[in-house]
């Protein structure tokens, strides 16, 4: 192993299980191909479904024509949005900003289709072959309409709109005035103004969506196995769609093949889907095309800021004004207005700023929605204030590790509230950073980078303090709810069966959680099941998003064994003719005070405990407790990112030749899982800032559509890092932890983004957007030497 | 993803073949490793009622070397290609070209054949057959025929091979060390954006350039190679010459490379495979 | 109109009447129930869908299952041994060379042929045998420590 990675978590239990470097449990399924992912699931007289979608961004439809179709043998029905519209209900946006527009986003497009890919009418067939045959064979009349494509464009006075019946293409607006802005900016000694724009992504989980519902006729109930980050909240947004109750719902995550955000929503097929095998009264399965995945899947980002910031001539940075376009797509889904506040209230990054103000403007185009893709808003944030200390550093000829440090809070100032009213929980930014350096070697790489430009090479040095909001959150700020329930059981045998709320799709928690409950229960670990994802099994819970199912899933563990541990003292007290006082636990066993003899363990009080012929008066029989943990606070995970890269002059290619990274994500319950995640955040940041963007041509054709056009990294594109962390435990859960599987996508891209234009800019280059494509960086070099 | 329903049949021979493909006419494909006709049947981009699969034909699957020059199948994959001590000893440009086709699956079943009849504009095979000079053997009921390399990539994704035709064999001079093919990839994927194939004879003071992913089909680069007749293979020859890369070239634009930069790509990679082929003499 | 193919996987004859058009991966999924193969894409970039068709890694999605006829074919379900893993799985296991596991079955059969033809690949070697493998989750780095950690194991 390349990387090096230290750790100093505390072992706050006999066994040391937390903290432990150990592989996990749910990987021997994985690497023998016998797990289930949803396509996996073998369902008895299943039927497929597939959607035909539209081929234009913008069009009426005139008529759908299915005669031919319905012919084919082996078609069960095709059905439009005339069929299901008013069955499936509408597709719920669950934040939605004050004096937002929202036109009603139907299951299937009705009159109208409002992006390709947009779905128009769905097949069903006793096999998927015959369905996608009978697409074929399905006319559609469309009548092509002027696609509004240009966020910028389509706020301008004349222009076409998304949906004509808003009068607007402004989806909606936010702002976000915090501190005295104006007055900050009458006290600068200088403004500086800069116009960023992070483009539209496509998540491309390599698994793509799916999903397959069942009807039980006899008890009127429905199970929906669907590949989601969120079981719960799907169950708790999809009976009102489809007319059930949510008590006769069952939802199941199986196996789910990555998701980065774009699995964190309520998606039409599903609706569609359950509806489906309602009405047929047969099991209904869909599996998403790549193609469809890349445009009918929500995408992320795709933002356009005006920066104003306020400085002082010593490189304090008093202020920033912003003004934001987001071009939100054609609807708002479940988080899609959320998203781009979020960049609003992390824009001061880990700096004392003392005002800040958003404007924000949410645009309807004729393209999917936007919506939570790993960082959701907050790579964006840190990519705008991370490339604005280093724009401060080279306006006033200042060193961009001094300017950074200028602005930081101290490490004593914590929980340190923002200019934009954020209360972070703890940190301390300028240890990570010093290790970071150190790890880099700093004064080595500025070296490096001397003789490099005296040899004329393009050689660039970047970093990124960045810090996040994650461990989502207090339910004071979410939408349904931001807590997270778990429930642990002893079994009469004494293992024990922990079940989380969360949902993992492959961030290791079956593996984590056992840890943690390893360590709080002293049993061994191979005791321990965790069960997550089936709504029936984990009845409540707000599932995996936004890096909290350590911090929250793993404290609502803590505090259920708690609680057994309580319940326990009590029973054993009873049996050891004690009292509950007098009782001690330790390395799994209850014993009185002071006498280790009398030690009875697990397999012996959960014998009692349900065989219930010893009991106390009072006591229930059984071991197992629930617990909801609502957090107090988010977390706030840190770091500093530093890169060294060269541009090729005459290709402009842009290559990776040192990549240090320090994150501090609190306590770290299975450093290798960090690692991991880390590392893959870190992959998805250089495809951000080199190689990806969802292009969508002036008619609002997708040229993206398949991996074949948009490119991700692949295995020689990502260089060997060199990991550090430093641990500065979170005060908002009693774990400690903050959480880190958002944290490489937040604080890598800034980094890169500062390395190339720090190589660029011997050739008096300022600013460069994303992503750093070969031909993006050449022409900037061409029009910089057409200058000279 | 699933392609539209079609007749397979699996000709042992070469003549059983071309009779299967004389007899369905428009209406057959012809598939030998499936890379290029695969993906755009499960498009349905292609939807050919009948499909040959001429894969299992034995005597197309050979590279042979005779009378200083080397025969090479048409079904003679490109990992074959990569790995064949004699290419790397008699032709080395070819197993560098292979190597940098796709990705290692994509080798173990591609084929050369396949490949140079697809004509992609972006394929790598093209820029390397025009460098060499290479002459495509092309079966039919009537016969063999021979095209130069020249005449064999017509336009875009058309080949000289008629319908009822099939190509057979391959056939490159036997090629000295300094030669060689740099590429710049669409980063996606893996198709040139500019690839440059360089054959240097500094004996003879003669140098042969072909580019593929520059225009509509590769071609030979006769500005540059006409720059360098007669003179010493140098740093500063080539520099001067490669300007001339696409000379008189329509240059293709698409979301990943405008036309300018491909023209431009074109002059810095002729730059490139000419001063690593020469730096292999 | 089907065909007949006769198809060893993992070492099991497995005859079948299929429609031409059926893709190899499809049969392996639906026809021999081996649902560790996956499938990504349609455009044969992902990977996912990797397996060794007589012994040399191909993109399952981009064959037919009549190509394969008469062929043997080795998936992900096919590689332990007695119940023992392979130093390929053990090496994904060690390392955390996975994290969703949807892009693994591909993954390690292309790995395992890059062992067969070359038993100790530099890591660049490693990432170079790779390109035909796309993996969002992990960033890859693990991923090359897995292979290093099977080669260093040996195959045998």
């Amino acid at each position: 192993m390349v990387t090096t990675t230290e750790n100093a978590p505390e072992v706050n239990a006999s066994q040391g299980y937390f903290g432990r470097a150990m592989k996990r449990v749910e990987d021997p399924r994985l690497i023998k191909g016998i797990a289930t992912y949803v396509d996996d699931l073998k369902l008895p007289g299943v039927l497929h479904a597939e959607f035909l979608r539209s081929p234009h961004a913008n069009a009426n439809i005139k008529s759908i024509k299915t005669d031919a179709a319905k012919k084919l043998p082996g078609v069960l029905g095709i059905f439009t949005g005339a069929d299901v519209n008013d069955k499936a209900g509408t597709i719920p946006c669950a934040s939605p900003l004050p004096g937002g527009k929202s036109p009603a986003h139907t299951v299937l497009a009705g009159a109208r289709a409002y992006f390709v890919g947009h779905p128009v009418a769905v097949v069903v067939a006793e096999t998927r072959t015959i369905a996608r045959d009978a697409l074929d064979l399905v006319d559609v009349d469309y009548e092509p309409l002027p696609a509004v494509i240009d966020p910028e464009k389509a706020l301008e006075e004349g222009s076409p709109l998304t949906h004509p019946e808003l009068g607007t293409n402004v989806a909606f607006t936010w702002s976000l005035p915090a501190g005295d802005v104006d007055g900050a900016f009458k006290e600068a000694d200088k403004i500086l103004k800069i116009r960023m724009v992070h483009p539209r992504l496509t998540p491309m989980a390599i698994e793509p969506r799916g999903c397959a519902a069942s009807w039980h006729a006899g008890e009127s109930s429905l199970t929906l196995w669907t590949s989601t980050q969120i079981p719960h909240l799907v169950r708790t947004l999809l009976p009102g769609m489809i007319h059930i109750p949510e008590n006769k719902l069952r939802v199941v995550a199986p196996e789910v093949g990555g998701g980065f955000g774009s699995k964190l929503n309520l998606y039409a097929e599903e609706a569609v889907v359950s509806y489906l095998a309602m009405h047929l009264d047969r099991p209904v399965k869909w599996i998403e095309g790549r193609r469809e995945n890349a445009s009918a899947t929500t995408h992320g980002r795709d933002q356009i800021a005006d920066n104003e910031i306020a400085i002082q001539k010593d490189g304090t940075v008093l202020a920033i004004r912003s003004k934001i376009i987001a071009d939100v797509g054609s609807y708002c889904q479940l988080l899609t207005p959320a998203i781009p506040t979020l960049t609003g209230l992390m824009l001061c990054g880990c700096y004392k700023l003392k005002a800040v103000r958003v404007d924000l403007t949410g645009v309807h185009t004729n393209k999917m929605s936007t919506d939570a893709y790993r960082g959701a808003g907050r790579p964006e944030a840190a990519y705008m204030i991370e490339r604005v200390m280093d724009l401060v550093a080279s306006e006033l000829g200042l060193d961009p590790v001094e300017v950074r440090l200028k602005n930081m809070p101290e490490s004593t100032e914590f929980p340190f509230t923002t200019a934009t009213g954020l209360m972070y929980d703890s940190g301390n930014y300028q240890a990570a950073l010093k290790k970071a350096q150190d790890l880099a070697d700093w004064p080595k790489l500025l070296e490096e980078r001397d003789t490099a430009r005296k040899a004329g090479r393009l050689f660039g040095i970047g970093l990124s303090t960045y810090v996040e909001i994650c461990a989502l959150g207090p339910s004071k700020i979410m939408a349904a709810g931001g807590w997270e329930w778990a429930c642990v059981r002893i079994e009469i045998s004494g293992k024990v069966t922990v079940i989380t709320g969360t949902t993992p799709h492959g961030q290791g928690q079956e593996t984590s959680f056992a840890q943690i409950a390893a360590d709080r229960l002293g049993v061994p670990i191979e005791d321990i099941v965790v069960l997550r994802g089936d709504t029936a099994t984990a009845h409540f819970g707000r599932d995996t998003y936004g890096s909290r199912a350590t911090a929250l899933g793993g404290t609502a563990i803590v505090m259920s064994i708690d609680k057994i541990i309580e319940k326990t003292k009590t029973l054993a007290a009873a049996l050891l003719e004690s009292t509950p006082k007098e009782i001690e636990f330790k390395d799994g066993k209850f014993f009185i005070n002071g006498n280790a003899k009398t030690a009875l363990g697990w397999g012996q009080l959960a014998s009692e405990a349900y065989v219930a012929k010893n009991l106390p008066a009072g006591l229930e029989p059984g071991l197992e407790a629930s617990s909801f943990f609502e957090p107090p606070n988010c977390t706030y995970p840190f770091g500093t990112h530093i890169v060294a890269v060269e541009v090729d002059r005459d290709t402009g290619q842009v290559k990776i030749l040192k990549y240090i990274a320090v994150d501090d994500c609190g306590k770290q319950v299975n450093p290798l899982l960090v690692e991991g995640q880390v590392q893959g955040g870190i992959a998805q940041s250089i495809g951000a800032a080199l190689m990806e963007k969802t292009v969508y041509d002036e008619n609002g054709q997708l040229l993206t559509g398949e991996f074949m056009d948009y490119a991700i990294p692949r295995a020689a594109d990502i260089p060997d890092f060199v990991l550090g962390s430093t641990v500065t435990p979170s005060p908002s859960n009693p774990l400690g932890v903050k959480g880190v599987g958002e944290a490489g996508t937040i604080g890598a891209t800034p980094a890169i983004a500062n390395a190339v234009v720090d190589a660029l800019s011997p050739l008096g280059i300022r600013h460069l957007d994303l992503p750093f494509t070969p031909e993006r960086v050449w022409r900037a070099i061409q029009e910089k030497e057409g200058q000279s | 993803m699933i392609p539209a329903a079609f007749d397979y049949v699996r000709p042992a021979t070469l003549d059983e073949a071309l009779g299967l493909l004389g007899k369905h006419g428009e209406d057959a494909k012809v598939l030998a490793g499936g890379h290029s006709l695969i993906p755009a049947m499960k498009l349905r981009l292609a939807q050919p009622k009948i499909v040959i699969d001429i894969g299992r034909i034995g005597d197309l699957r050979s590279i042979g070397e005779r009378d200083g020059k080397i025969a090479i199948g048409a079904l003679t994959t490109h990992y074959e290609i990569e790995s064949s001590d004699l290419l790397g000893r008699s032709c080395p440009l070819l197993p560098e070209v292979a190597g940098k086709i796709g990705d290692v699956q994509v080798r173990n079943k591609g084929t050369i054949g396949g490949s140079c009849v697809h004509a992609d504009p972006a394929g790598d095979w093209p820029a390397a057959m025009l460098a060499l000079d290479a002459e495509f053997e092309i079966a039919s009921p009537r016969g063999t025929r021979t095209v130069a390399a020249k005449d064999f990539f017509v336009d875009m994704l058309t080949s000289a091979v008629e319908s009822g035709e099939i190509l057979k064999f391959i056939h490159v001079p036997v090629t000295a060390k300094t030669a060689a093919y740099v590429k710049f990839a669409q980063k996606a994927s893996g198709f040139a954006v500019a690839g440059v194939a360089a054959v240097v004879d500094q004996a003879r003071k003669a140098v042969a350039v072909a580019v593929t992913g520059v225009a509509a089909k590769a071609y030979r680069a006769t500005g540059v190679e006409s720059s360098l007749r007669g003179l010493e293979i140098s740093a500063a020859t080539i520099a001067t010459a490669a300007q001339k890369a696409a000379d008189g070239v329509d240059a293709l634009s698409d979301i990943h490379a405008s036309a300018e930069f491909r023209v431009h790509l074109a002059r810095v990679y002729a730059v490139r495979a000419l001063e690593l082929a020469a730096s292999r003499g | 109109m089907n065909t007949a193919v006769k198809i060893r996987v993992n070492g099991m004859l497995r005859e079948s009447e299929v429609e031409p058009r059926l893709l190899l991966v499809q049969f392996l999924r639906e026809v021999c129930g081996l649902t560790g193969t996956h499938v990504g894409c349609e455009t044969g970039v992902c990977g996912a869908c990797t397996v060794l068709v007589d012994g040399k890694a191909v993109k399952s999605c981009t064959m037919f299952a009549v190509q394969a006829d008469g062929s043997e074919i080795r998936t992900v379900e096919g590689l332990s041994r007695n119940g023992k893993l392979h130093p390929v799985q053990e090496g994904f296991w060690e390392c955390h060379g996975l994290q969703c596991g949807y892009c693994t079955p591909g993954m390690i059969m292309t790995a395992v042929q890059l062992l067969e033809r070359n038993s100790s690949p530099s890591r660049d070697e490693i990432r170079h045998a790779l390109d035909g493998n796309l993996c969002r989750c992990t960033g890859y780095s693990h991923i090359v420590d897995a292979v290093e950690h099977a080669a260093k194991k040996g195959l045998l």
